[in-house]
């Protein structure tokens, strides 16, 4: 209990400190509660920053990301699973490999093929990154999940005269889709919590930030803004963390279905 | 329990005599004998092929390129040609001591990351299985709300939690107005912290299930024959364990090697002078605030050849352990 304390005091702080008046943040004797709760925080940071905008903005991009890998991945994981074809295994690997890459090594030759593409301050310039980023670890997760659906499904539905696409879709994607939500967890959180590639290629259109890049316009040289920091921070890990326990038995089932696999 | 590992050097496993708690699938049959043609898996495979080709493949690429050009501002805006430099940039790279200071900082750092990690995570997944089924549930959904966080939100809160003026934590230790982010060493702790705090969740959740994953009768059968609390540790809970811990430990790994929001945010770009400076940050520094791209992308590609090297670690270790792909 003690424990779980500790492990919760941060998210804890983020939120009682959202809701202080201004004056008990300034405080030199912080104080573990408040007795006066106040929407000042939220207020200043919604009509300052634009937050609506920026909070949108990163949910384009998240379920853009979210949605295409999750497609994109399942095809690619039923295919290495279900059909022996030469460089199978060699493929096998190179994701696996592909899922080691330090993406962030790779920002500097992506700044120029966003600008090649004419992608640069636009959401694009991240929505395509980070599919290409989730697509190793979700094919990679997924193929225990295409793996673990009986072959003789398949056999059957063929009998019953479904076509290769009919039993892709509407009998193998419903059974896979606990795996998808699994995958689609960890997608989400790496584009929501993108920070550098948000910082290298949205350079001049603020309109097109996204949340991580907003919150750091309070941080100030002299003071920062320490209230309107925690409730910027309060707006952008509350939907994360809803959304997360939402789907922890799915999540918790997924990782253990890939790590046994 | 057979054991999970073979003796080094040993030939590969062939798939079927591999853990005999996980028999092998029967084969898939060929697709020519399902009617599909042999083109139907590398249809499915094309959108995933043609992302991760143009986006992973030819960028990498591109890094490789550029960290032998000649590459700075007046080369990007066409102002100058590009000239091929050959290993210049690198030989700049090794030659500047503070190079070699943020990569061995970087080496160590993330070590101390992943050494903490490990240690906290799987000793609260011990501590799970020990406690009732309500502390249990609070220090899950803690973890979860620590894992969900995004790095920045969680960089913020931490700085704020140990800020000189404003923080409790100074107030409770009563370390006055000791301010973390100036020395080097505690602004490494302040970022360490974070770190293990939002990665130990993942480790703490993966060997907590493979714990669960021992069947309790083995466990009871063991404990009937009198072996010892330590016996039935290490040969029925480690041996399942293994594969698990080295998965989450090369994960961590590779996360903790590549740091670079919490750095940034918690230490303002890599703290006074650069005395925080991690690989990621400097390359970012080179070549975002510097405009030297093509030492930028020499740091990329050294930070590459190194989580190249602990893939292929891994990869040697799935293969030993016969896991079949």
């Amino acid at each position: 209990m003690l424990v779980a304390a500790v492990v919760a005091f941060p998210l804890y702080w983020m939120v009682l400190s959202a809701f202080k008046p201004a004056g008990e943040i300034q405080s030199a004797a912080p104080r573990p509660w408040t007795l006066a709760p106040s929407l000042d925080s939220f207020r200043r940071v919604l009509e300052q920053q634009e937050f609506g905008r920026y909070f949108l903005n990163s949910l384009t991009v998240a379920c853009a990301v979210v949605l295409a890998s999750a497609v994109i991945a399942f095809l690619a994981a039923t295919a290495v699973t279900r059909f022996r074809f030469r460089f199978r295994t060699t493929l096998l690997v190179m994701f696996l490999i592909a899922q080691m890459v330090p993406v962030e090594a790779l920002t500097i030759p992506l700044f120029f093929l966003m600008r090649d593409l004419g992608q640069l301050n636009t959401l694009g310039s991240l929505v395509l990154p980070h599919i290409a980023f989730s697509l190793p670890f979700a094919i990679w997760m997924l193929r225990g999940f295409v793996k673990a659906v009986p072959e003789a499904l398949e056999e059957q539905a063929m009998i019953d005269g479904a076509s290769r696409t009919r039993f892709l879709w509407q009998i193998l994607f419903p059974l896979v889709l606990p795996g998808l939500v699994a995958t689609s967890v960890f997608s989400f959180i790496s584009t929501w919590n993108d920070f550098l590639f948000a910082k290298s290629f949205l350079i001049s259109d603020t309109s097109q930030s996204t949340l991580p890049m907003a919150l750091l316009v309070f941080f100030k040289p002299d003071e920062n803004d320490w209230g309107g920091i925690m409730a910027g921070s309060t707006v952008m890990t509350v939907p994360v963390l809803v959304f997360f326990v939402l789907v922890q038995r799915r999540l918790v089932s997924g990782l253990g279905g890939a790590v046994k696999d | 329990m057979a054991p999970t590992t073979t003796a080094p050097g040993s030939a590969v496993r062939q798939a079927g005599e591999t853990d005999p708690a996980h028999p092998p699938a029967p084969a898939p049959r060929r697709a020519a004998r399902r009617g599909g043609s042999a083109w139907t898996p590398w249809l499915y495979l094309l959108p995933a092929l043609a992302v991760l080709g143009g986006l992973l493949v030819y960028p990498i690429y591109q890094l490789g390129l550029i960290s032998f050009l000649e590459y700075t501002q007046a080369q990007v805006s066409g102002g100058e040609p590009t000239s091929f430099r050959g290993l210049a940039n690198y030989t700049t790279l090794f030659a500047d001591p503070q190079f070699r200071q943020v990569l061995l900082a970087t080496v160590l750092f993330a070590a101390a990351c992943v050494v903490t990690t490990l240690v906290v995570g799987c000793a609260l997944a011990v501590l799970l299985t020990r406690v009732r089924a309500l502390p249990r549930l609070a220090l899950m959904l803690a973890a979860l709300g620590a894992w969900a966080t995004p790095a920045v939100t969680g960089s913020t809160v931490w700085v704020f939690l140990f800020d000189p003026d404003h923080g409790p934590v100074n107030r409770v230790l009563g370390l006055g107005d000791f301010s973390w982010t100036y020395g080097r060493y505690s602004a490494f702790a302040l970022v360490l912290a974070e770190v293990v705090w939002c990665s130990f969740p993942f480790v703490m959740v993966t060997v907590y299930a493979g714990i669960r994953a021992v069947p309790a009768e083995v466990l009871e059968a063991a404990a009937l024959d009198g072996a010892s609390q330590w016996r039935i540790w290490r040969s029925v809970t480690a041996p399942v364990l293994r594969p698990i811990l080295v998965v989450v430990t090369i994960q961590s790994v590779i996360w903790d090697f590549k740091v670079f929001t919490q750095i940034y945010v918690m230490t303002g770009g890599g703290g006074i002078a650069g005395q925080n400076l991690v690989l990621n940050v400097y390359a970012y520094q080179k070549a975002f605030a510097s405009s030297q791209y093509s030492l930028g992308a020499a740091i990329g590609v050294v930070m590459l050849l190194i989580l190249l090297a602990v893939t292929l670690l891994h990869l040697r270790l799935l293969r030993r352990q016969g896991e079949e792909l």
